[in-house]
Protein backbone atom coordinates (compact mmCIF):
# COMPACT_ATOMS: atom_id res chain seq x y z
CA UNK A 1 0.00 0.00 0.00
CA UNK A 2 1.61 3.35 -1.33
CA UNK A 3 0.77 6.73 0.14
CA UNK A 4 -0.80 9.65 -2.74
CA UNK A 5 -1.00 13.16 -2.07
CA UNK A 6 -4.23 14.43 -4.17
CA UNK A 7 -3.72 18.45 -4.55
CA UNK A 8 -6.92 20.47 -5.45
CA UNK A 9 -6.20 23.07 -8.13
CA UNK A 10 -8.45 25.70 -8.28
CA UNK A 11 -9.07 27.85 -11.83
CA UNK A 12 -9.73 31.02 -9.93
CA UNK A 13 -9.04 31.02 -6.38
CA UNK A 14 -10.81 34.73 -6.16
CA UNK A 15 -14.09 33.70 -7.07
CA UNK A 16 -16.86 34.49 -4.62
CA UNK A 17 -19.67 31.92 -3.41
CA UNK A 18 -22.45 32.66 -1.73
CA UNK A 19 -22.82 31.51 1.82
CA UNK A 20 -25.82 28.44 0.97
CA UNK A 21 -23.19 27.25 -1.73
CA UNK A 22 -20.51 27.27 0.29
CA UNK A 23 -22.19 25.06 2.88
CA UNK A 24 -22.86 22.84 -0.30
CA UNK A 25 -19.54 22.36 -0.96
CA UNK A 26 -18.63 22.22 2.74
CA UNK A 27 -21.15 18.82 3.06
CA UNK A 28 -20.23 17.41 -0.36
CA UNK A 29 -15.99 17.69 0.77
CA UNK A 30 -16.76 16.22 4.70
CA UNK A 31 -18.66 13.44 3.16
CA UNK A 32 -15.85 12.68 0.26
CA UNK A 33 -13.05 12.86 2.79
CA UNK A 34 -15.49 10.54 5.15
CA UNK A 35 -16.00 7.77 2.52
CA UNK A 36 -12.60 7.64 2.13
CA UNK A 37 -11.61 7.69 5.67
CA UNK A 38 -14.50 5.03 5.86
CA UNK A 39 -12.51 2.87 3.93
CA UNK A 40 -9.66 3.15 6.49
CA UNK A 41 -7.64 5.22 3.58
CA UNK A 42 -7.42 8.33 5.21
CA UNK A 43 -3.82 9.93 6.10
CA UNK A 44 -3.97 12.95 6.66
CA UNK A 45 -5.11 16.67 4.49
CA UNK A 46 -6.14 19.93 5.42
CA UNK A 47 -7.66 22.76 3.36
CA UNK A 48 -4.76 25.89 2.53
CA UNK A 49 -7.06 28.93 3.09
CA UNK A 50 -5.87 32.20 1.07
CA UNK A 51 -5.38 34.81 3.97
CA UNK A 52 -1.54 35.20 4.92
CA UNK A 53 -0.16 33.68 1.91
CA UNK A 54 3.01 34.78 -0.03
CA UNK A 55 5.45 33.74 -2.19
CA UNK A 56 9.23 33.88 -2.16
CA UNK A 57 10.70 34.30 -5.44
CA UNK A 58 14.26 34.37 -6.00
CA UNK A 59 16.50 36.63 -4.33
CA UNK A 60 14.37 37.15 -1.77
CA UNK A 61 11.19 38.77 -3.63
CA UNK A 62 8.11 38.25 -1.27
CA UNK A 63 4.72 38.70 -3.18
CA UNK A 64 1.30 38.11 -1.62
CA UNK A 65 -0.62 35.57 -2.27
CA UNK A 66 -0.07 32.88 -5.04
CA UNK A 67 -2.16 34.92 -6.89
CA UNK A 68 -1.68 37.14 -9.43
CA UNK A 69 -0.58 36.04 -12.63
CA UNK A 70 -0.32 32.57 -11.59
CA UNK A 71 -4.43 31.35 -12.58
CA UNK A 72 -4.30 28.12 -10.49
CA UNK A 73 -4.30 27.87 -6.94
CA UNK A 74 -4.15 25.46 -4.80
CA UNK A 75 -6.73 25.19 -2.26
CA UNK A 76 -6.14 22.09 -0.39
CA UNK A 77 -4.60 18.62 -0.21
CA UNK A 78 -5.12 15.06 1.25
CA UNK A 79 -2.95 12.02 1.44
CA UNK A 80 -4.78 8.79 1.48
CA UNK A 81 -3.07 5.08 0.83
CA UNK A 82 -3.85 3.23 -2.34
CA UNK A 83 -3.07 0.15 -3.86
CA UNK A 84 -2.61 1.51 -7.01
CA UNK A 85 -2.41 4.81 -8.52
CA UNK A 86 -5.33 3.92 -10.44
CA UNK A 87 -7.22 3.76 -6.76
CA UNK A 88 -5.72 6.92 -5.73
CA UNK A 89 -7.36 8.24 -9.19
CA UNK A 90 -11.00 6.90 -7.98
CA UNK A 91 -10.61 8.69 -4.72
CA UNK A 92 -9.94 11.82 -6.54
CA UNK A 93 -12.73 11.35 -8.96
CA UNK A 94 -15.18 12.10 -5.87
CA UNK A 95 -13.62 15.21 -4.83
CA UNK A 96 -16.24 17.98 -5.43
CA UNK A 97 -13.70 20.55 -6.38
CA UNK A 98 -14.37 18.98 -9.89
CA UNK A 99 -17.68 20.15 -10.62
CA UNK A 100 -16.08 23.81 -11.18
CA UNK A 101 -14.86 23.93 -14.84
CA UNK A 102 -11.27 24.20 -15.07
CA UNK A 103 -10.48 22.97 -11.84
CA UNK A 104 -8.47 19.77 -10.68
CA UNK A 105 -6.67 17.16 -8.65
CA UNK A 106 -3.28 16.23 -9.21
CA UNK A 107 -2.89 12.68 -8.09
CA UNK A 108 0.95 12.35 -7.08
CA UNK A 109 2.90 9.27 -5.09
CA UNK A 110 4.34 10.10 -2.13
CA UNK A 111 8.46 9.26 -1.41
CA UNK A 112 8.50 6.56 0.79
CA UNK A 113 11.60 8.11 2.54
CA UNK A 114 13.47 4.86 2.46
CA UNK A 115 15.50 5.59 -0.13
CA UNK A 116 13.56 3.67 -2.91
CA UNK A 117 11.04 6.65 -3.86
CA UNK B 1 -24.57 -13.31 61.14
CA UNK B 2 -27.22 -10.49 61.11
CA UNK B 3 -26.34 -9.06 57.55
CA UNK B 4 -25.12 -11.35 55.17
CA UNK B 5 -24.99 -9.20 52.80
CA UNK B 6 -22.65 -6.81 54.27
CA UNK B 7 -19.19 -8.42 54.02
CA UNK B 8 -19.92 -8.73 50.22
CA UNK B 9 -21.17 -4.91 50.17
CA UNK B 10 -17.52 -3.90 52.12
CA UNK B 11 -14.99 -5.89 50.28
CA UNK B 12 -16.68 -4.40 46.80
CA UNK B 13 -15.62 -0.89 48.37
CA UNK B 14 -13.25 -1.26 50.88
CA UNK B 15 -10.76 -3.83 49.38
CA UNK B 16 -9.60 -1.35 46.80
CA UNK B 17 -9.13 0.95 49.24
CA UNK B 18 -6.81 -0.39 51.44
CA UNK B 19 -4.81 -2.62 48.92
CA UNK B 20 -4.61 0.94 46.90
CA UNK B 21 -2.52 2.85 50.15
CA UNK B 22 -0.59 -0.83 51.25
CA UNK B 23 0.49 -1.15 47.77
CA UNK B 24 1.45 2.50 47.50
CA UNK B 25 3.19 2.29 50.59
CA UNK B 26 5.22 -0.70 50.06
CA UNK B 27 5.97 -0.30 46.40
CA UNK B 28 5.24 -3.22 43.21
CA UNK B 29 7.76 -5.17 44.57
CA UNK B 30 5.71 -6.59 47.77
CA UNK B 31 2.42 -6.03 45.83
CA UNK B 32 1.40 -9.16 46.81
CA UNK B 33 1.92 -8.60 50.21
CA UNK B 34 -0.58 -6.00 50.28
CA UNK B 35 -2.83 -8.32 48.61
CA UNK B 36 -2.47 -11.11 51.27
CA UNK B 37 -2.74 -8.51 54.05
CA UNK B 38 -5.95 -6.75 52.71
CA UNK B 39 -7.82 -10.70 51.55
CA UNK B 40 -6.43 -11.47 55.01
CA UNK B 41 -8.52 -8.78 56.79
CA UNK B 42 -11.40 -9.62 55.42
CA UNK B 43 -10.80 -13.13 56.45
CA UNK B 44 -10.45 -12.33 59.39
CA UNK B 45 -13.68 -10.15 59.52
CA UNK B 46 -15.85 -13.10 58.70
CA UNK B 47 -14.82 -15.35 61.86
CA UNK B 48 -14.85 -13.06 64.58
CA UNK B 49 -17.92 -10.99 63.05
CA UNK B 50 -19.73 -14.71 62.84
CA UNK B 51 -18.62 -15.26 66.45
CA UNK B 52 -18.89 -11.99 68.10
CA UNK B 53 -21.08 -9.72 65.75
CA UNK B 54 -20.28 -6.98 63.28
CA UNK B 55 -18.91 -3.98 65.20
CA UNK B 56 -20.18 -0.37 65.56
CA UNK B 57 -17.89 0.49 63.12
CA UNK B 58 -17.20 -2.18 60.61
CA UNK B 59 -15.30 -0.04 58.16
CA UNK B 60 -12.83 1.59 61.15
CA UNK B 61 -12.21 -1.99 62.61
CA UNK B 62 -10.96 -3.12 59.00
CA UNK B 63 -8.65 -0.06 58.56
CA UNK B 64 -7.65 -0.92 61.92
CA UNK B 65 -6.56 -4.48 61.63
CA UNK B 66 -5.06 -3.83 57.76
CA UNK B 67 -3.17 -1.21 59.08
CA UNK B 68 -1.80 -3.41 62.10
CA UNK B 69 -0.83 -6.52 60.08
CA UNK B 70 0.82 -4.01 57.49
CA UNK B 71 2.79 -2.55 60.53
CA UNK B 72 3.33 -6.12 61.77
CA UNK B 73 4.80 -6.84 58.54
CA UNK B 74 6.94 -3.27 57.72
CA UNK B 75 8.37 -4.58 61.32
CA UNK B 76 9.57 -8.01 60.64
CA UNK B 77 10.95 -6.23 57.22
CA UNK B 78 13.24 -3.77 59.06
CA UNK B 79 14.40 -5.87 61.26
CA UNK B 80 15.37 -8.49 58.58
CA UNK B 81 16.80 -5.69 57.16
CA UNK B 82 18.59 -4.61 60.33
CA UNK B 83 20.31 -8.34 60.84
CA UNK B 84 21.06 -8.85 56.95
CA UNK B 85 22.88 -5.43 56.56
CA UNK B 86 24.03 -5.08 60.29
CA UNK B 87 26.84 -1.84 58.73
CA UNK B 88 23.58 0.21 58.12
CA UNK B 89 21.78 -0.64 61.35
CA UNK B 90 24.27 1.74 63.72
CA UNK B 91 23.57 4.92 62.06
CA UNK B 92 20.00 5.02 60.62
CA UNK B 93 17.86 2.17 62.21
CA UNK B 94 19.21 2.46 66.32
CA UNK B 95 15.93 2.42 67.29
CA UNK B 96 12.77 1.05 65.00
CA UNK B 97 10.33 3.64 63.53
CA UNK B 98 6.85 3.94 63.79
CA UNK B 99 5.55 2.85 60.28
CA UNK B 100 2.32 4.55 59.78
CA UNK B 101 -0.24 3.56 57.72
CA UNK B 102 -2.50 6.53 55.94
CA UNK B 103 -5.77 5.28 55.51
CA UNK B 104 -7.50 8.71 55.04
CA UNK B 105 -9.62 9.46 52.49
CA UNK B 106 -7.19 12.05 50.93
CA UNK B 107 -4.89 9.57 50.76
CA UNK B 108 -6.94 6.87 49.59
CA UNK B 109 -8.14 8.89 47.07
CA UNK B 110 -4.49 10.15 45.91
CA UNK B 111 -3.17 5.97 45.99
CA UNK B 112 -5.93 4.88 43.93
CA UNK B 113 -5.37 7.79 41.07
CA UNK B 114 -1.33 6.70 40.80
CA UNK B 115 -2.19 3.24 40.82
CA UNK B 116 -4.65 4.12 38.13
CA UNK B 117 -1.58 6.06 36.30
CA UNK B 118 0.58 3.02 37.43
CA UNK B 119 -1.56 0.10 36.24
CA UNK B 120 -2.31 1.41 32.84
CA UNK B 121 1.53 2.14 31.98
CA UNK B 122 1.84 1.93 28.07
CA UNK B 123 4.55 -0.85 28.45
CA UNK B 124 1.58 -3.25 30.10
CA UNK B 125 -0.43 -4.92 27.48
CA UNK B 126 -3.95 -3.28 27.55
CA UNK B 127 -5.34 -6.58 28.57
CA UNK B 128 -3.25 -7.14 31.46
CA UNK B 129 -4.26 -3.48 32.57
CA UNK B 130 -7.56 -4.06 32.41
CA UNK B 131 -7.13 -7.16 34.67
CA UNK B 132 -4.75 -5.53 37.24
CA UNK B 133 -7.44 -2.87 36.94
CA UNK B 134 -10.48 -4.68 37.86
CA UNK B 135 -8.26 -6.57 40.48
CA UNK B 136 -6.58 -3.49 42.55
CA UNK B 137 -8.91 -0.74 41.61
CA UNK B 138 -12.17 -2.49 41.20
CA UNK B 139 -11.24 -4.59 43.94
CA UNK B 140 -13.13 -7.65 41.57
CA UNK B 141 -11.90 -11.52 42.46
CA UNK B 142 -10.33 -13.40 39.86
CA UNK B 143 -13.44 -15.71 39.17
CA UNK B 144 -15.70 -12.65 38.13
CA UNK B 145 -12.66 -11.34 36.07
CA UNK B 146 -12.45 -14.70 34.46
CA UNK B 147 -16.53 -14.23 33.74
CA UNK B 148 -15.98 -11.19 32.50
CA UNK B 149 -13.83 -12.46 30.17
CA UNK B 150 -15.49 -15.50 29.26
CA UNK B 151 -12.46 -17.44 30.00
CA UNK B 152 -10.95 -19.35 33.38
CA UNK B 153 -9.32 -18.93 36.53
CA UNK B 154 -6.15 -20.07 35.59
CA UNK B 155 -5.79 -17.48 32.69
CA UNK B 156 -6.33 -14.50 34.91
CA UNK B 157 -4.14 -15.73 37.43
CA UNK B 158 -1.45 -16.40 35.09
CA UNK B 159 -2.10 -13.27 33.25
CA UNK B 160 -2.04 -10.67 36.40
CA UNK B 161 1.22 -12.95 37.33
CA UNK B 162 3.03 -12.07 34.24
CA UNK B 163 1.89 -8.73 34.62
CA UNK B 164 2.74 -7.69 37.70
CA UNK B 165 6.25 -9.51 36.75
CA UNK B 166 6.05 -6.57 34.06
CA UNK B 167 5.00 -3.68 36.38
CA UNK B 168 8.55 -4.57 38.62
CA UNK B 169 10.90 -5.35 35.56
CA UNK B 170 9.87 -2.07 34.14
CA UNK B 171 10.62 -0.39 37.58
CA UNK B 172 7.00 1.49 37.35
CA UNK B 173 6.65 3.67 39.65
CA UNK B 174 3.00 4.57 41.59
CA UNK B 175 3.01 8.00 41.19
CA UNK B 176 1.15 10.87 39.43
CA UNK B 177 3.18 11.57 35.92
CA UNK B 178 4.65 15.37 36.20
CA UNK B 179 2.31 18.24 34.62
CA UNK B 180 4.00 17.73 31.26
CA UNK B 181 3.83 14.13 30.42
CA UNK B 182 0.03 13.80 31.92
CA UNK B 183 -1.77 14.27 28.86
CA UNK B 184 0.27 11.50 26.96
CA UNK B 185 -0.26 9.10 30.16
CA UNK B 186 -4.04 9.83 30.82
CA UNK B 187 -4.71 8.37 26.81
CA UNK B 188 -3.42 5.30 27.95
CA UNK B 189 -5.66 5.85 30.86
CA UNK B 190 -8.64 6.82 29.30
CA UNK B 191 -7.98 4.01 27.04
CA UNK B 192 -8.29 1.54 29.73
CA UNK B 193 -11.34 2.87 31.35
CA UNK B 194 -12.88 2.83 27.49
CA UNK B 195 -12.03 -0.61 27.14
CA UNK B 196 -13.76 -1.64 30.22
CA UNK B 197 -16.74 0.26 29.91
CA UNK B 198 -17.04 -2.00 26.45
CA UNK B 199 -16.42 -4.76 28.11
CA UNK B 200 -19.31 -4.54 29.83
CA UNK B 201 -21.84 -2.75 27.05
CA UNK B 202 -20.93 -4.97 24.41
CA UNK B 203 -19.52 -8.16 25.92
CA UNK B 204 -21.25 -11.15 24.91
CA UNK B 205 -21.63 -12.59 28.87
CA UNK B 206 -24.91 -13.34 29.98
CA UNK B 207 -24.17 -12.12 33.14
CA UNK B 208 -26.18 -8.74 33.04
CA UNK B 209 -25.47 -7.66 36.78
CA UNK B 210 -21.46 -8.08 35.99
CA UNK B 211 -21.82 -6.44 33.03
CA UNK B 212 -23.52 -3.43 34.53
CA UNK B 213 -20.59 -3.35 37.02
CA UNK B 214 -18.14 -3.37 34.77
CA UNK B 215 -19.91 0.03 33.24
CA UNK B 216 -20.05 1.75 36.67
CA UNK B 217 -16.23 0.54 38.01
CA UNK B 218 -15.19 2.25 34.56
CA UNK B 219 -17.45 5.53 35.37
CA UNK B 220 -16.26 5.71 38.67
CA UNK B 221 -12.47 5.28 37.65
CA UNK B 222 -13.13 8.19 35.10
CA UNK B 223 -15.19 10.22 37.55
CA UNK B 224 -12.20 9.92 39.92
CA UNK B 225 -10.17 11.74 36.82
CA UNK B 226 -12.59 14.68 36.31
CA UNK B 227 -12.23 14.97 40.53
CA UNK B 228 -8.62 15.66 40.80
CA UNK B 229 -7.48 18.99 39.31
CA UNK B 230 -4.68 17.59 37.63
CA UNK B 231 -6.30 14.96 35.74
CA UNK B 232 -9.63 16.60 34.97
CA UNK B 233 -8.65 17.45 30.85
CA UNK B 234 -11.31 17.66 28.49
CA UNK B 235 -10.62 14.40 26.94
CA UNK B 236 -11.85 12.86 30.44
CA UNK B 237 -14.71 14.96 30.61
CA UNK B 238 -15.51 14.02 27.35
CA UNK B 239 -15.26 10.07 27.86
CA UNK B 240 -17.41 10.43 31.08
CA UNK B 241 -19.82 11.86 28.96
CA UNK B 242 -19.59 9.54 26.25
CA UNK B 243 -20.22 6.55 29.51
CA UNK B 244 -22.95 8.42 30.79
CA UNK B 245 -24.97 8.78 27.08
CA UNK B 246 -24.43 4.88 26.54
CA UNK B 247 -25.69 3.69 30.01
CA UNK B 248 -28.37 5.73 30.27
CA UNK B 249 -30.10 3.28 28.11
CA UNK B 250 -28.58 0.12 29.15
CA UNK B 251 -32.02 -1.01 31.16
CA UNK B 252 -34.09 -0.74 27.72
CA UNK B 253 -31.75 -2.56 25.26
CA UNK B 254 -32.63 -6.22 27.03
CA UNK B 255 -36.24 -7.47 27.19
CA UNK B 256 -37.57 -9.66 30.42
CA UNK B 257 -36.50 -12.70 27.97
CA UNK B 258 -32.90 -11.46 28.28
CA UNK B 259 -32.90 -10.77 24.08
CA UNK B 260 -31.66 -7.24 22.91
CA UNK B 261 -33.94 -4.64 21.73
CA UNK B 262 -33.05 -2.96 18.78
CA UNK B 263 -32.73 0.94 19.40
CA UNK B 264 -35.60 1.94 17.04
CA UNK B 265 -37.80 -0.25 19.08
CA UNK B 266 -36.68 0.23 22.57
CA UNK B 267 -39.01 1.50 25.54
CA UNK B 268 -37.85 5.38 25.74
CA UNK B 269 -39.08 5.80 29.34
CA UNK B 270 -36.52 3.36 30.53
CA UNK B 271 -33.64 5.49 29.41
CA UNK B 272 -32.35 6.80 32.22
CA UNK B 273 -32.71 10.68 31.83
CA UNK B 274 -30.58 11.50 35.17
CA UNK B 275 -27.84 9.87 33.26
CA UNK B 276 -28.41 11.94 30.18
CA UNK B 277 -28.76 14.88 32.06
CA UNK B 278 -25.18 14.39 33.60
CA UNK B 279 -23.99 13.14 29.82
CA UNK B 280 -25.18 16.38 28.62
CA UNK B 281 -23.04 18.16 31.64
CA UNK B 282 -20.18 16.74 30.93
CA UNK B 283 -20.04 17.25 27.62
CA UNK B 284 -20.12 20.93 28.25
CA UNK B 285 -17.62 20.75 30.60
CA UNK B 286 -14.96 18.72 28.05
CA UNK B 287 -15.80 21.73 25.52
CA UNK B 288 -13.20 23.70 26.91
CA UNK B 289 -9.33 24.13 24.97
CA UNK B 290 -8.55 23.44 21.90
CA UNK B 291 -8.29 19.55 21.47
CA UNK B 292 -10.50 17.37 20.12
CA UNK B 293 -10.48 14.38 20.98
CA UNK B 294 -11.98 10.94 19.34
CA UNK B 295 -14.25 10.67 23.19
CA UNK B 296 -15.24 14.58 22.18
CA UNK B 297 -17.06 13.25 18.77
CA UNK B 298 -17.98 9.78 20.19
CA UNK B 299 -19.56 11.57 22.67
CA UNK B 300 -21.23 13.79 20.45
CA UNK B 301 -22.50 10.86 18.61
CA UNK B 302 -23.95 9.52 22.19
CA UNK B 303 -25.58 12.30 22.74
CA UNK B 304 -27.40 12.07 19.36
CA UNK B 305 -28.42 8.96 20.40
CA UNK B 306 -30.50 10.33 23.18
CA UNK B 307 -32.68 11.97 20.52
CA UNK B 308 -35.08 9.41 19.43
CA UNK B 309 -36.89 11.43 16.92
CA UNK B 310 -35.68 10.70 13.16
CA UNK B 311 -34.80 14.49 12.14
CA UNK B 312 -32.20 15.42 9.37
CA UNK B 313 -30.85 17.88 11.72
CA UNK B 314 -29.91 14.71 14.00
CA UNK B 315 -28.71 12.71 10.95
CA UNK B 316 -26.60 15.23 8.91
CA UNK B 317 -24.66 16.00 12.86
CA UNK B 318 -24.12 12.14 13.27
CA UNK B 319 -23.20 11.75 9.79
CA UNK B 320 -20.41 14.37 10.11
CA UNK B 321 -19.21 13.65 13.75
CA UNK B 322 -18.64 10.12 12.19
CA UNK B 323 -16.95 11.79 8.62
CA UNK B 324 -14.38 13.73 11.55
CA UNK B 325 -13.99 10.37 13.88
CA UNK B 326 -13.10 7.89 11.47
CA UNK B 327 -10.33 10.70 10.30
CA UNK B 328 -8.86 10.91 14.09
CA UNK B 329 -9.24 6.90 13.82
CA UNK B 330 -10.45 3.98 11.73
CA UNK B 331 -12.72 1.45 13.24
CA UNK B 332 -14.89 -1.64 11.14
CA UNK B 333 -17.68 -0.66 13.54
CA UNK B 334 -17.36 3.18 13.05
CA UNK B 335 -17.35 2.91 9.25
CA UNK B 336 -20.74 1.09 9.18
CA UNK B 337 -22.15 3.47 11.62
CA UNK B 338 -21.14 6.02 9.38
CA UNK B 339 -22.53 4.56 6.16
CA UNK B 340 -26.26 4.00 8.03
CA UNK B 341 -26.09 7.66 9.11
CA UNK B 342 -25.60 8.48 5.39
CA UNK B 343 -28.33 6.71 4.03
CA UNK B 344 -30.22 9.11 6.72
CA UNK B 345 -29.13 11.88 5.73
CA UNK B 346 -28.14 11.70 2.23
CA UNK B 347 -30.43 8.61 0.76
CA UNK B 348 -30.28 4.76 0.54
CA UNK B 349 -28.61 4.84 -2.74
CA UNK B 350 -26.15 6.95 -1.86
CA UNK B 351 -25.25 4.56 0.78
CA UNK B 352 -25.34 1.39 -1.32
CA UNK B 353 -22.59 2.71 -3.32
CA UNK B 354 -20.32 3.72 0.09
CA UNK B 355 -21.57 0.68 1.41
CA UNK B 356 -20.07 -1.40 -1.28
CA UNK B 357 -16.72 0.16 -1.43
CA UNK B 358 -16.29 -0.81 2.61
CA UNK B 359 -15.26 -4.48 1.81
CA UNK B 360 -15.70 -5.93 5.22
CA UNK B 361 -16.67 -9.32 4.04
CA UNK B 362 -16.33 -11.51 7.18
CA UNK B 363 -18.55 -9.13 9.31
CA UNK B 364 -21.96 -9.61 9.85
CA UNK B 365 -22.95 -6.37 10.69
CA UNK B 366 -21.77 -5.18 7.26
CA UNK B 367 -23.75 -7.95 6.09
CA UNK B 368 -27.06 -6.75 8.41
CA UNK B 369 -26.18 -3.12 7.08
CA UNK B 370 -26.32 -3.83 2.80
CA UNK B 371 -29.81 -6.04 3.86
CA UNK B 372 -30.66 -2.90 5.91
CA UNK B 373 -30.02 -0.78 3.07
CA UNK B 374 -30.98 -2.73 0.36
CA UNK B 375 -34.38 -3.35 2.28
CA UNK B 376 -37.06 -1.19 -0.08
CA UNK B 377 -34.79 -0.80 -2.75
CA UNK B 378 -34.17 -4.64 -3.45
CA UNK B 379 -35.66 -6.99 -1.70
CA UNK B 380 -34.36 -9.56 -2.80
CA UNK B 381 -30.70 -8.61 -2.68
CA UNK B 382 -31.34 -7.55 0.90
CA UNK B 383 -32.31 -11.17 1.70
CA UNK B 384 -29.48 -12.54 0.11
CA UNK B 385 -27.12 -9.85 2.48
CA UNK B 386 -29.41 -10.97 5.36
CA UNK B 387 -28.62 -14.92 4.92
CA UNK B 388 -25.48 -14.07 4.46
CA UNK B 389 -25.36 -12.60 7.72
CA UNK B 390 -27.03 -14.79 9.95
CA UNK B 391 -24.43 -17.61 8.51
CA UNK B 392 -21.56 -15.26 9.88
CA UNK B 393 -23.31 -14.41 13.21
CA UNK B 394 -21.77 -15.23 15.96
CA UNK B 395 -24.08 -15.26 19.11
CA UNK B 396 -27.45 -15.62 19.96
CA UNK B 397 -28.42 -12.45 20.63
CA UNK B 398 -27.17 -11.05 17.05
CA UNK B 399 -28.96 -13.86 14.98
CA UNK B 400 -32.42 -12.63 17.25
CA UNK B 401 -31.42 -9.42 15.53
CA UNK B 402 -31.03 -10.66 12.33
CA UNK B 403 -34.43 -12.50 12.01
CA UNK B 404 -35.89 -9.38 13.25
CA UNK B 405 -35.07 -7.37 9.97
CA UNK B 406 -35.66 -10.41 8.00
CA UNK B 407 -39.51 -10.55 9.32
CA UNK B 408 -39.58 -7.09 8.85
CA UNK B 409 -38.58 -7.26 5.10
CA UNK B 410 -41.30 -10.38 4.41
CA UNK B 411 -44.36 -7.57 6.02
CA UNK B 412 -43.11 -5.57 3.33
CA UNK B 413 -42.90 -7.76 0.58
CA UNK B 414 -46.52 -9.07 1.00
Amino acid sequence: MDEYMLILRHQDGKKIASPEQMQIWMKQTMDWIGGIAAQGKFVEGNGLPFEDSKVVWHQGVVTDGPFGEIKETIGGYMVVKAGSVEEAVEFAKGCPVLQGDGNSVEVRKVAKGDGTH
Amino acid sequence: MQHPELIPHLFRTEYRKIVAVLCKRFGFDEMETAEDITSDTFMLAVQVWGLKGVPPNPIAWLYTVAKNKAKNFLHRQAVFINKVTPATAGENNATLPEYEIDLSPQNINDSQLQMMFALCHPAISPEAQIGLSLRILCGFGIEEIADAFLTNKETINKRLFRAKEKLREEKILIELPGISEIDERLKSVLATIYLLFSEGYYSISHNTTLRKELCMEAMRLCYMLVENKHTNKPPVNALLSLMCFQSSRFEARVNEQGEPVLYDEQDTSLWDADLISRGSYFLHCSATGNQLSKYHLEAAIAYWSTQKNDTREKWENVLQLYNRLLQIEYSPIAALNRTFALSKANGKPDAIVEAEKLNLTGNHFYYTLLGVLYTGIDNVKARLHFEKALSLAKTDGDRVIIRKKVDLLTGKTV
